[in-house]
């Protein structure tokens, strides 16, 4: 075979290479942006959310810090945070039972990224809120409750 | 439709770099109703996800309750002052925002 054709022939087995992984990651990424778990976000209690995320007893743990206020001034703007010591944190989310739908939101931790997040959420009414964390194979939970004056969904 | 850009500040300290996004979103819930009584449809982000260097470094499913122009606060390790963050939001009418910043 001559040379310019063993380039040529390199450079393309190369390419398509490039754009075949390419075109998977896109799709890959497109489809990881859009997923997005229904029957989780239907769930209209704790038990609900747990059995959408294949959550098996979650337990009370210290090491989940849930931080919101005492008192809501306005319901339709909480702010929350949570943390979690533990390693391998691949998962966190807010619960609010007492809103019409209890999860609020699914945050997904990547190796490399902290288990710390901080958010602002509506509330209907005074409530506990959870926050659920996943790390490695098991679940755990902080909990608070707030009191909301002026409730946020619209009511 | 335009919608107004994202406010990303992302800080680089001692190797870890804190974000800090502020989202214009309406995160209506589907719950309100408007003067004439009529529930106006949920319209909310449902996929947030951030990217720096060609990775993965945050992504979230939202529902309705998050609220109204969203703030997000999370923080990563492996980037440096001058990477760029790269962070999109979808939303239930599947329109889609990317807004970009420089790590300082």
């Amino acid at each position: 075979m001559d040379t310019r054709r063993r380039n040529f022939l390199q450079a393309s087995a190369v390419l398509s290479f490039a754009v075949m992984s390419g075109v998977l990651t896109l799709e890959e990424a497109r489809a990881a942006e859009t997923q997005w778990n229904k029957e989780l976000f239907e769930a209209t209690d704790n038990e609900g959310v747990f059995k959408a995320l294949g959550a098996s007893n979650p337990e009370k743990s210290d090491k989940v810090k849930l931080v919101a206020p005492d008192i809501a001034e306005n319901g339709a703007v909480v702010p929350i945070a949570l943390s979690a010591e533990m390693a391998n944190v691949t998962m966190m989310a807010f619960l609010i039972p007492e809103n019409p739908n209890t999860m609020t939101g699914m945050f997904n931790i990547p190796e490399g990224t902290e288990a710390n997040i901080a958010t602002r959420v509506k509330m209907a009414k005074t409530s506990d809120i959870f926050g659920l964390v996943k790390a490695g194979d098991k679940y755990y939970l902080a909990q608070k409750e707030v009191k909301v004056t002026l409730g946020g969904c619209g009511g | 439709m335009a919608t107004r850009p994202m406010r990303i500040r992302a800080k680089e300290t001692d190797g870890v770099v804190n974000v800090k996004v502020l989202m214009a979103h309406v995160m209506e819930t589907g719950q309100r109703k408007d003067q004439e009584g009529k529930i106006v449809p949920a319209w909310h982000i449902t996929n947030v996800t951030a990217k720096c260097n060609d990775k993965d470094v945050f992504s979230a499913q939202w529902g309705p309750a998050i609220s109204r122009d969203p703030y997000l606060a999370f923080s990563f390790k492996g980037a440096k002052k001058g990477d760029k963050i790269e962070i999109t939001w979808i939303d239930t009418k599947k329109e889609t925002r990317t807004d970009t910043a420089e790590i300082k």
